[in-house]
């Protein structure tokens, strides 16, 4: 009965979806107030029922209702409460409904904040309708997460023991957030077009904002869990699943100080539509690799042609109808004042111009192996080193740029001025190369240069913040984010340049070194879990003959899926990382043991929470200001202003 | 021309130029670092020359896995109709097992032997690579709905 109830919610959600889309483009036009109240009311109906069938299909797994085959495919009684809500999106069908749920969430938003025009909500929200009844009308017809089981077994399939895992049960949202999110920001997008009305960056630029910083906390999060469940020790593969998650946090990135410039100068309006289509399309591409089944990963549940069929054709749509739009439109868009080779503009054109290279590079290096496949069967990987070649030298010559960017006048700057206040950053890098060069070893000029640039990064943004004192959030929110930069930088050349390593296999009582530790391998014993079993190695950390502390990385076997897993051990001092994972049993009470020592890895992940805490400070001095109602953004206003 | 235009196209050679040379980069770092595929029967067949980094797929060999000193792993990859020796130092897999499906990544030595520096992970029992599964079908050892 439950299930019926969340497939009829889906069907009205459909169907107010398409009532939101005409209506909504119907209000676009100047008489159309009726309609405009309609697509308002119809987005809040929207959100209503598609939480709704949400809430139905967690109450599902909850109580473990195994008449609803994906629950059934998917669930354990066994496993703990917050693993059973996470499974509702630990599978294709689940993971599809929280991906619609977003995406009304920002439809809601859109109608309930109002803002920009009226018409040009009204057709954002048109464009939010069509996306959420094409999304809808893939659930419904491909993958119906409320299909029946008849009759019910007595025991669910269980979930991949590598998703049950307090990182990634929060990491699918929190990416969500940020892929739907940018679809706010192309709804905006289309709708500048359609109406003409060029003070659209200025009302999608919270849903922007909103959307950078949950793709940043989302990749963190995955990178950390990548580190501490795979075992391996790495935080980033360079696996086409996190590119897929990177391009569009890239091109959000880029959108985010592309837009700053539209709203306030006019500069590179076309540009900045260009990029919100850009951004959203390719958080459709992501979805498309990681969930079609072209890729095999942890990440990849359907494996259904159709599906993968359907959401090409979803792709080819909504980006072709885009780039159609923008074609038709864009050159009747009166474009921005002119500005010096030297001006802030410039600067944000620099920065676009590295983000979107830096994109390209991920870009072509994720999709060439899989056009290679689709050609002619050649089966080649992309690795690391392609990265490392390409990516890595872009993005750093974007880092070396970043600071120059806040100090830059509009319209017109002046470099020596803004060198001269840089000349303690210069100093701070020297400090940092030097301080690389004469206390850690082995020497390297990649470690030894990356410092120095995270000591650029970080510097100029204390300078910005002593410098600005009583000025505007945004002024903050840029030096913190810049500033996470440096951090992260940091943590990645830290851990790359002096990782040490160990892998042995020890008898109990043996003792093994690792950079500056000594460990004792007291032996394993056999634990037992809510839904596992689990070897659980004891080793002692020692300090001069005395065991001062017990790590306890585990081997764990999950019978209800038939798999394994590792879970490793980490102790951190908040600069460097003890890790051990537990290797495979070698006979006789003998395992092999891994151990890493990550100087600077928690910086990774800490320089991530400060670039979102930027994005937070910034969203926050937005939503805190009233909107200039009568008052468009006119360039002149914003400069004086400045 | 007008300064405007003037500027216009400084701008647009500057793009083109920045978009060429990106172009370069990824076309030079793509020639440089791609790794192929290869299931043992292209091993034999001498498709890979010896120090070339490249992945090795196939099933290991039932009762070929022999540990040696410290971390030391000896197996064999076979995918029915050649069988290559491989070394790896390190800590396998969860579910590295004998008869199962396995991808690694290394090169071959002057020996003749694949010497690993990567042995990677499945995920779950079902899963078989699907590298794996091609090369299978390929030495005509698959069979559909086999496990």
């Amino acid at each position: 009965m439950i299930g019926e109830l969340g497939q009829l919610s889906l069907c009205f959600a459909l169907a107010l979806a398409l009532v939101m889309a005409v209506s909504g483009l119907m209000g676009a036009q100047a008489a159309g107030s009726i309609a405009r109240k309609v697509a308002t009311s119809s987005a809040m109906g929207l959100l209503v029922f598609v939480a709704l069938a949400f809430g139905v299909l967690t109450y599902a797994f909850v109580v473990s209702d195994f008449s609803v085959l994906l629950v059934a495919d998917h669930s354990h009684t066994l496993k703990p409460l917050v693993y059973k809500i996470s499974g509702v999106w630990g599978n294709h069908e689940g993971s599809m409904l929280l991906w619609v749920l977003v995406l009304s969430l920002y439809a809601a938003m859109v109608a309930g904040l109002q803002r920009g025009g009226a018409r040009l909500t009204s057709a954002a929200l048109g464009v939010q309708g069509l996306l959420a009844a094409a999304f809808l009308l893939f659930i419904l017809l491909t993958s119906n997460p409320f299909l029946r089981l008849d009759p019910a077994p007595f025991e669910g399939g269980g979930l991949n023991p590598l998703l049950q895992d307090p990182g990634l049960a929060m990491h699918p949202p929190m990416l969500y957030a940020g892929y739907v999110g940018l679809s706010a920001a192309f709804s905006y997008a289309a709708a500048a077009l359609l109406v003409g009305e060029a003070g659209w960056t200025r009302a999608a630029r919270p849903f922007m904002l909103i959307a950078w910083i949950a793709l940043t906390c989302g990749i963190a999060l995955g990178s950390w869990w990548a580190y501490y469940v795979l075992g391996w020790g790495g935080f980033w593969g360079w696996d086409p699943v996190e590119n897929a998650s990177l391009m569009p946090w890239l091109i959000a990135t880029a959108l985010l100080h592309s837009a700053l410039a539209t709203e306030k100068s006019g500069a590179f309006s076309t540009w900045t539509l260009l990029l919100a289509i850009a951004g959203f399309s390719l958080s459709l591409i992501g979805t498309f690799l990681v969930r079609s089944g072209v890729l095999t990963s942890v990440h990849t549940f359907a494996s259904d042609p159709t599906r993968g069929f359907f959401i090409m054709v979803l792709i080819a749509l909504a980006i072709g109808g885009a780039l159609a739009l923008f074609a038709w439109r864009a050159p009747s868009l009166q474009g921005g004042a002119a500005f010096a080779p030297v001006s802030r503009e410039s600067a944000l054109l620099l920065n676009n111009v590295f983000l979107v290279a830096s994109c390209a590079c991920v870009f072509v290096g994720t999709l060439y192996p899989l056009v290679l496949d689709a050609l002619d069967g050649t089966k080649i990987s992309v690795g690391p080193p392609y990265y490392a070649l390409t990516f890595a030298p872009i993005f750093f010559a974007l880092l070396l740029l970043v600071p120059f960017g806040p100090r830059l006048g509009w319209k017109r700057g002046d470099l020596k001025a803004a060198w001269r206040s840089l000349y303690p950053a210069l100093g701070v890098a020297a400090v940092a190369a030097l301080v690389v060069l004469a206390i850690v070893s082995p020497r390297g000029l990649a470690a030894t240069g990356a410092f120095a640039v995270a000591g650029w990064l970080i510097g100029a943004s204390l300078i910005d913040v002593r410098k600005r004192q009583g000025a505007r959030a945004s002024a903050f929110a840029a030096a913190l984010a810049h500033a996470g930069l440096g951090i992260t930088l940091m943590g990645v050349a830290g851990t790359t340049a002096w990782r040490s390593e160990a892998l042995t296999v020890l008898a109990p009582g043996q003792t093994m070194t690792v950079g500056p530790y000594t460990l004792r391998f007291d032996g394993v014993t056999r634990e037992k879990g809510p839904n596992y079993v689990a070897d659980r190695a004891h080793i002692a950390l020692m300090n001069d003959d005395r065991a001062q502390t017990m790590l306890l990385p585990e081997h764990r076997f999950y019978p209800a899926e038939g798999q394994d897993m590792n879970d490793t051990a980490i102790r951190t001092t908040g600069l460097r990382d003890l890790y051990l994972a537990l290797g495979d049993d070698r006979g006789g009470g003998r395992y092999a043991l891994r151990a890493y020592v990550s100087p600077l890895a928690p910086l990774i992940w800490l320089g991530g929470l400060v670039m979102a805490l930027g994005g937070f400070l910034s969203l926050w001095g937005r939503l805190r200001v009233k909107e200039p109602e009568a008052q468009p953004a006119a360039p002149a206003v914003a400069l004086a202003a400045e | 021309m007008t300064p405007k235009k003037k500027r216009r196209l400084a701008f647009a050679a500057a793009l083109l130029a920045a978009g060429a040379a990106v172009a370069g980069v990824i076309v030079y770092g793509l020639g440089q670092n791609t790794m192929y595929f290869r299931s043992p029967s292209d091993v034999a067949a001498k498709q890979v020359s010896e120090g070339v980094a490249f992945r090795l797929g196939g099933l290991v060999e039932k009762g070929s896995v022999q540990h040696g000193a410290d971390a030391q792993v000896h197996f064999r990859v076979t995918d029915g109709k050649s069988t290559i020796p491989a070394d790896f130092n390190g800590v396998l897999p969860a579910l590295f097992r004998e008869g199962q499906g396995v991808v690694a990544t290394g090169r071959m030595d002057a020996r003749g032997t694949f010497v690993a520096n990567e042995v990677l992970a499945k995920h779950d029992e079902k899963y078989m690579p699907p590298e794996v599964v091609d090369a299978l079908k390929r030495s005509g050892r698959w069979q559909e709905g086999a496990k």
